[in-house]
């Protein structure tokens, strides 16, 4: 069972957009989900209508959103463009595309834990004299570890099985935007790739596994240390 | 000193207090829903007032007509919650000493042992919350607020979480703050029994009204100040403990009249609070003798109240201080007692044993 360049590619590219598309969406989904749970605010249904969103879209509706509003016709992708940012056609769009659509799971999985964390927690903080930053950085989040962290790994397992935004919005062009959902896709399409493609849904399964196994293991031991042993 | 004068709409509640807390352990004593919660909340900065001023000190913590509402953390006031409110994901040691960066002049390490001491939390530093009980949670809480070196300690109903034993073994703790530090407390509570036993004074709420201000002994032994009117009335006497004898009594005296008690926890000489309960109490026009009751007091009747319930409030002056009975209509028309008659006050031993003067 040999494993190509073009398969190699494939998944070096979707454990690189995974990995950026979570990391930088994890402070704005910590972000949103304190606001979502511990404040109530004209238009807050809106907020929470708009996070969900791509959950209840066609992904391929997201990826044409993402297409007119990043393309390299529209002027916020011009812009991008011009800054040395570009996002259309190249890996960092497929990191956007995969942030968005994983954007909805980490939200829900952060947004429970706060809410499961007792607001009279920071109420004593405040009153022993913390700032509000500091109760949020000292009980607040290390609280609400470990639904982050199982927000994380969800929204890490949806970036790499994220396929019908990402090639609407950046194609499938192999080194660049040919993720591992991509990569199965393009095998499947052409003569005697079965093989190929099915080792690639063999790779997607062990790293699927994994990281569900890796973050059940980090959420144990977070909630094992807020019981106090 | 803390100087509360605060009015506050809270749909059809209308809260209006006025009181001042200075050193020592003010107790804001009511019944649920007599207000003592809002009035902490605007005090701790947890909700603003409608209209009015408060101050600790030479600092203005709200002011309505300029606009002045300090935040939480800026205020300097420390609470203990009836829940405790440990951080559950840190060690003791770590909850003690979070307040520590923020307090205004940090105790030192010597203050900071003392209190730990004092707490008797040093086993405990290295533990987790969760693996405390109870009664250590609140002694970690009241350690915690301590630690923060606040310049007011709110006291938010401490030991209602608590059961009797637990509560008996934190009471002192309070004491000892009450008596040492130059810390005013406000010590929010329903119960008479914590109150007699810790107040230097007493602000009585009720239906969002101050309706009383004053020491232990005058408020407590008003029924109509109680929560639970006049099944709570009782007499609260200072009295001092002579000795301890060999069968399990203790002799105490207050201004001349002896008063025996089941073993008091407190070493002779020390002067104590006395609860007597007005439904303890029996009244009789001659010296009962061969009784088995041995708290037999000489008085004067000095007024009557109605008591609830087919009963009356008979209030005593003697020389161990005003005492009060609760008995019958019938039993007042049956031995034609009037004002200025001298009667004897019959206390059933076992009416002011341990629990009474330890909490209940």
């Amino acid at each position: 069972m040999g494993f190509g360049a073009a398969e190699w590619d494939a998944v070096a590219l979707s454990l690189k957009v995974a990995t950026w598309a979570t990391l930088a969406s994890l402070p704005f989904g910590i972000f949103v989900a304190y606001v979502l749970a511990r404040y109530e605010f004209r238009g807050k249904q809106l907020v929470n209508a708009l996070v969900h969103l791509p959950l209840i879209l066609p992904p391929v509706a997201v990826g044409y959103i993402l297409l007119s509003i990043l393309g390299p016709h529209a002027p916020m992708g011009r812009f991008l463009e011009v800054v040395g940012l570009p996002v259309a056609f190249r890996w960092s769009g497929a990191a956007i595309a995969a942030a968005v659509m994983g954007f909805p799971l980490m939200v829900r999985a952060i947004r429970l834990s706060f809410e499961a964390a007792d607001p009279k927690l920071e109420q004593a903080a405040a009153s022993l004299g913390a700032p509000p930053m500091r109760v949020f950085a000292t009980i607040s989040l290390p609280l609400a570890l470990p639904g982050i962290l199982t927000g994380a790994i969800l929204a890490f397992a949806k970036a790499m099985g994220e396929f019908g935004a990402t090639i609407t919005f950046v194609s499938n062009i192999p080194g660049q935007t040919r993720t591992l959902p991509s990569a199965i896709y393009a095998f499947l399409q052409v003569p005697g790739g079965e093989g190929a493609a099915l080792r690639l849904v063999v790779v997607s399964i062990i790293i699927a596994t994994g990281a569900l196994l890796v973050s059940e293991m980090l959420a144990r031991r977070a909630a094992r240390r807020l019981a106090g042993s | 000193m803390l100087t509360v004068d605060i009015r506050q709409r809270l749909g059809a509640f209308d809260l209006t207090a006025r009181f001042d807390a200075p050193q020592g352990i003010t107790a804001l004593f009511g019944a649920s829903g007599a207000g003592k919660t809002s009035v902490i909340n605007a005090i701790s900065g947890l909700s603003m007032p409608d209209e009015g001023r408060i101050t600790l000190g030479d600092t203005v913590l709200f002011d309505a007509k300029s606009g002045i509402n300090l935040p939480a953390h800026q205020r300097g006031i420390a609470t203990v919650f009836q829940d405790a409110r440990l951080f559950p994901h840190m060690s003791v040691a770590r909850n003690l000493g979070y307040g520590r960066r923020y307090a205004r002049t940090p105790l030192g390490e010597a203050e900071e042992a003392r209190i730990i001491d004092m707490l008797g939390i040093r086993p405990l530093l290295d533990r987790r919350p969760a693996k405390l009980s109870g009664g250590e949670r609140q002694r970690v809480a009241l350690g915690r607020a301590l630690f923060s070196a606040p310049r007011l300690l709110l006291a938010d109903e401490p030991l209602a979480a608590l059961d009797r034993d637990r509560k008996a073994g934190i009471l002192p703790y309070f004491e000892r703050l009450r008596d040492e530090a130059g810390l005013p407390v406000l010590y929010v509570s329903h119960s008479v029994f914590e109150v007699a036993r810790l107040a230097s004074q007493v602000v009585v709420l009720g239906a969002g009204r101050v309706i009383a201000t004053g020491a232990p002994a005058d408020v407590l032994s008003d029924p109509a100040l109680l929560p639970d009117g006049d099944r709570e009335a009782g007499a609260l006497i200072s009295a001092r403990v002579v000795s301890h004898d060999s069968d399990g009594l203790s002799a105490l005296d207050a201004g001349g009249v002896a008063f025996f008690l089941p073993q008091v926890p407190a070493n002779i000489g020390v002067e104590v609070r006395v609860r007597i309960s007005a439904s303890d109490v029996m009244l009789a026009r001659d010296r009962p003798l061969d009784i088995s009751a041995l708290n037999v007091v000489s008085g004067r009747i000095v007024g009557f109240r109605d008591g609830g319930e087919a009963s009356v409030l008979v209030t005593l002056e003697t020389p161990a201080g005003p005492l009060f009975a609760r008995i019958t209509k019938r039993s007042v028309a049956a031995m034609a007692l009037e004002e200025g008659q001298k009667v004897f006050a019959v206390v059933k031993t076992i009416a002011i044993a341990k629990g009474d003067m330890a909490g209940d």
